[in-house]
């Protein structure tokens, strides 16, 4: 049988060792009518052979960001993974590898998590990262929990320019601590300051703002911390750590916590998982935040070494007193985030903002040339922006499927006040020829 | 005392040299480049991160031999208790790579997104007959996820029956992450004390049973590698106070094909993925924990629901569920790994899968059975797929589970567990699982019998252990009293 080892040789040996005729006879715990007494109705086993020929034709049946020009975002985009994380993240010392609790026989991963705490400190501006959450959704989530046990407060003021996607599961895991949800409108774009004044007050746990927002569009975050902190609530920011080589980075702006979607850096869209859950704090945050942390020490030869620290915050110590019910995170998916950032280092980080800053804006200009469509908002935005078609974006987006563009994301299913909205991101991956003939068939498909 | 061996001692930021740089980009193709020039200066950094500036060989150099300081399945036995830590099958590795997979956008427009649909479709079906439930949701991202999305289900439930109850019940042997996503899910936690052989008390669960609980919560096999005899008791004594009962599916490992979580009576149970269907650890992550549930418990699942089609055989995501608890991440749960958990369903088929769970059981008794002499045992009676043992006896002589522990590395082997179920004494929980042959087994028990005659004889030898590894013994309550989390230049 493939994947197991023992021969029925073996097996037998075995049984004789353990001084029984067969399994049977270690499943005697079972009792019988809880046995199941047929074949898994499983389909049968497959040779590699036919399971790669079927794999590829469910492949086959996506509209992969490698055949399609790849102009969606939303929450995930097709920025350039280099060549060497791959080859990296698939040696068998790191991907096999378990969580590592024993320090000395995991050095490495220890290491680079360490090294990608600092990396996402430095970007987001802020003192200190856990080792990741699932994804920028659910780190969103803890932040509000986290900010709910800080503050005492069950308020959580919510931009309209959060993900709608991400406030949903804010939802979800506020359902059972209870945490109150309120909105904050937008003026043209971005969060309107005499709203988000309006919904603060003093049961406000935090006040969440996303820099650069679900739209596209630049917040002023240094006025939403503002306006949180006169309140005593605390500031989320839910950035994109891929932007943060060029953008301000919201630490430098007044957040207490900065939650985001990694996936940017270096991790495949993958259909939307697994992703990166980013998460970082002040100092003075630390003891309370979600997941696990690495810190130095040394050995017993006062020789550096890294270990799992904090680890009082956790569930398999704090039980139902822990910050978070996190075990599993996405180690692997933070490698990647390292070794893109090891690559891209101090320099290629600012260019990858600035080349898509710079598509994203011709793309913006060439596609509002078209007659009919316009930029829904005024606001500045940064890679990402919303567009106003003259016909329904459902209808758009199919047409222009078929000259293998991926136009981007009708607004109408997450909002209805934005039925005649497509939401665009262009990456540095974009050429200046596909955003063209992006503009051609718009052109062509509105007209 | 053997030198430890010279370790690498070098962090990325301590390879940087200004001016280095590994990346490739495009050059600018749009007329205007300049950042200055498209956004206000407000939003612009001013100083950049402190990043590193190195070579691509200075990258592939460093994180290999970073790699080399780890211990992983693929160079050591991993015994490591209730992590089913099995051979990671490579094929399921490049299934998942497949551009249509791995490049493939999460918001693409469903008629570009039906293999990935159809392989959801199927792989909830596949979970959904193995557990014998009746729904899977493939949302949950790893274990605790599918136990919090189980929860709120349950608590959707009693609520949509107008019942408003405040406890869940959890056996002392529990998983941390049950009390913790039990917690999060609004619940206060009862926890119940294990009889003397590790199972649930009756008596004790019947004393706890009322209105005011919402779940009972246990772990099948449990987390001592038992199989819960009175099973079908415990499920009929709670269902009759309307307490809806939670299998933690940890140890599916010991059961695929055997027996099923809702012929037991169980009405939730979540899957882990990266456990029992080979999607690899990864230092820590990803998983996946998908979470199945019987027909009543439908209308909360996690929404959106991956459906298929009646008109015309399509598959969709279906948001219109009213009553659903919602969404737990951004998307619709790990793909990569559904598809690599899908690959090894397949390749195993039903056959292979029981196969699995056997060869998993036969594999725990044989080491139980060989250690047995030098070691307490923890139960009575054969084990699962999984056994723990006691260093009591070693513990006397001054040598501890984490001293054993440490020596295991030294001769080899990843540790296994340690301390945990909490409720024995000096726990050593191991878990070979069926992808382990017998020679290693052997090797495995040949060290830890050598462990236990050192204990007697040349304790010192385990004490200073590790000696082999990058580096040796580290100091916890440094680390924890004075954080430091982040490399500085002033090191």
């Amino acid at each position: 049988m493939r994947y197991i080892s023992n021969t029925p040789a073996q097996q037998r040996e075995m049984l004789g060792v353990i001084g029984v005729a067969s399994v049977e006879d270690l499943l005697v715990r079972i009792p019988p009518k809880a046995r199941l007494s047929r074949p898994l109705n499983v389909p049968a086993a497959m040779a590699e052979t036919d399971l790669v020929r079927h794999l590829r034709g469910l492949a086959a049946r996506n509209a992969s960001a490698d055949d399609f020009a790849c102009f969606l975002g939303g929450g995930a985009y097709d920025h350039a993974i280099p060549s060497p994380i791959d080859h990296l993240i698939s040696r068998g010392e790191f991907f096999t590898a378990y969580t590592p609790y024993q320090p000395e026989a995991s050095q490495g991963t220890l290491r680079s998590i360490f090294e990608y705490q600092t990396m996402i400190a430095e970007l987001t501006g802020m003192d200190v990262a856990n080792a990741s959450l699932y994804d920028g959704a659910s780190s969103l989530a803890e932040a509000a929990l986290m900010a709910h046990a800080v503050t005492g407060r069950a308020g959580i003021v919510l931009s309209r320019g959060v993900n709608p996607l991400y406030r949903q599961v804010v939802e979800t895991y506020g359902e059972g601590p209870g945490l109150r949800l309120k909105s904050a409108a937008l003026a043209d774009g971005a969060t309107d300051p005499d709203a988000l004044k309006k919904a603060v007050g003093d049961t406000t746990a935090a006040v969440v703002v996303q820099y650069p927002n679900f739209f596209g569009c630049l917040e002023d975050v240094r006025g939403a911390a503002g306006i949180a902190h006169a309140a005593g609530a605390l500031l989320i920011v839910v950035a994109d750590p891929v932007n943060l080589g060029l953008l301000a980075p919201p630490g430098a702006l007044g957040a207490d916590l900065v939650v985001g979607e990694g996936q940017g850096l270096g991790v495949p869209m993958s259909f939307g998982g697994p992703t990166l859950g980013v998460f970082a704090a002040k100092q003075e945050l630390v003891r309370r935040m979600p997941g696990r942390l690495v810190g130095a020490t040394v050995d017993l030869d006062e020789r550096r070494g890294f270990v799992l620290t904090l680890q009082t915050r956790e569930q398999h110590i704090r039980r139902e007193k822990a910050t978070s019910n996190i075990c599993t995170n996405v180690a692997l998916c933070a490698l990647m985030a390292t070794i893109y950032v090891a690559i891209m280092g101090k320099r290629g980080m600012r260019k990858v903002g600035e080349l898509s800053v710079a598509k994203a804006h011709y793309a913006a200009g060439a596609l509002s040339a078209i007659p009919g469509v316009r930029l829904r908002f005024a606001a500045p935005f940064f890679k990402e922006f919303t567009l106003q078609l003259p016909k329904p974006p459902e209808r758009v987006v199919k047409r222009l499927a078929k000259d293998k563009i991926l136009a981007g994301l009708p607004l109408k299913a997450l909002d209805r006040q934005y039925r005649d909205c497509l939401l665009v991101a262009v990456t540095e991956k974009r050429t200046r020829e596909e955003i063209d003939a992006y503009a051609a068939a718009l052109g062509a498909a509105v007209a | 005392m053997p030198a430890a061996r010279a370790a690498y001692d070098t962090l990325v930021f301590e390879l940087s040299s200004p001016g280095r740089f590994a990346y490739s980009l495009p050059a600018c193709d749009v007329p205007v480049s300049d950042p200055a020039a498209l956004l206000p200066p407000a939003h612009l950094r001013e100083t950049p991160p402190e990043l590193p500036e190195v070579s691509e060989v200075d990258v592939i150099r460093h994180y290999s031999r970073l790699s080399l300081m780890n211990y992983a399945v693929d160079t050591h036995f991993y015994p490591l208790g209730s992590c089913t830590m099995k051979y990671n099958p490579r094929i399921n590795e490049d299934m998942a790579r497949l551009a249509g997979f791995a490049r493939l956008h999460p918001l693409t427009p469903e008629a570009g997104s039906q293999g990935a649909l159809q392989l959801m479709h199927e792989l909830a079906r596949d979970l959904a007959e193995i557990s014998g439930l009746d729904e899977v949701s493939l949302q949950p991202a790893a274990g605790a996820q599918g136990e919090l999305a189980g929860v709120l289900m349950i608590r959707a439930w009693h609520l949509a029956r107008g019942e408003r109850r405040s406890k869940v019940l959890i056996p002392d042997s529990a998983h941390g992450t049950n009390p913790a996503s039990t917690a999060l899910a609004g619940y206060s936690v009862v926890q119940l004390k294990s009889d003397d052989n590790g199972e649930v008390d009756l008596a004790d669960l019947e004393r706890h049973l009322d209105e005011s609980v919402a779940a009972f919560m246990i772990t099948q096999p449990n987390t001592l590698g038992l199989f819960e005899s009175r099973i079908h008791q415990i499920t009929e004594l709670c269902h009759a106070k309307g307490v809806q009962v939670y299998m933690d599916g940890a140890n599916f490992n010991a059961i695929l094909g055997i027996t099923r979580p809702g012929d037991l009576g169980f009405d939730v149970c979540h899957f882990n993925l990266h456990k029992t269907f080979t999607t690899p650890h990864g230092g820590g992550g990803p998983g996946a924990g998908p979470v199945g549930i019987k027909a009543h418990l439908a209308p909360f699942l996690p929404s959106p629901v991956v459906v298929k089609r009646a008109d015309d055989g399509g598959y969709a995501l279906d948001w219109n569920r009213p009553q659903s608890i919602g969404k737990l991440l951004a998307f619709w749960g790990n793909f990569g790994m559904l598809v690599r958990a899908y690959a090894y369903i397949r390749t195993m088929g039903p056959d292979g899968l029981r196969a699995v769970s056997e060869n998993a059981v036969l594999n725990a008794n044989y080491i139980l059975k060989r250690l047995e002499g030098d070691y307490d045992r923890a139960t009575r009676g054969p084990c699962m797929h999984e056994c723990v043992l006691s260093a009591r006896r070693q513990k006397k002589l001054g040598v501890s589970a984490m001293d054993i522990a440490k020596r295991l590395l030294d001769l080899g082997f990843y540790a296994p567990t340690t301390y945990f179920p909490l409720i024995i004494e000096e726990a050593l929980m191991i878990e070979p699982t069926e992808t382990e042959s017998k020679e290693t087994l052997d090797q495995f028990c040949d060290a830890m019998i050598q462990i236990a005659r050192e204990a007697e004889s040349d304790p010192q030898v385990i004490h200073d252990a590790p000696v082999t590894t990058p580096v040796r013994r580290l100091d916890q309550t440094l680390a924890a009293r004075q954080p430091k989390l982040r490399w500085t230049a002033s090191g």
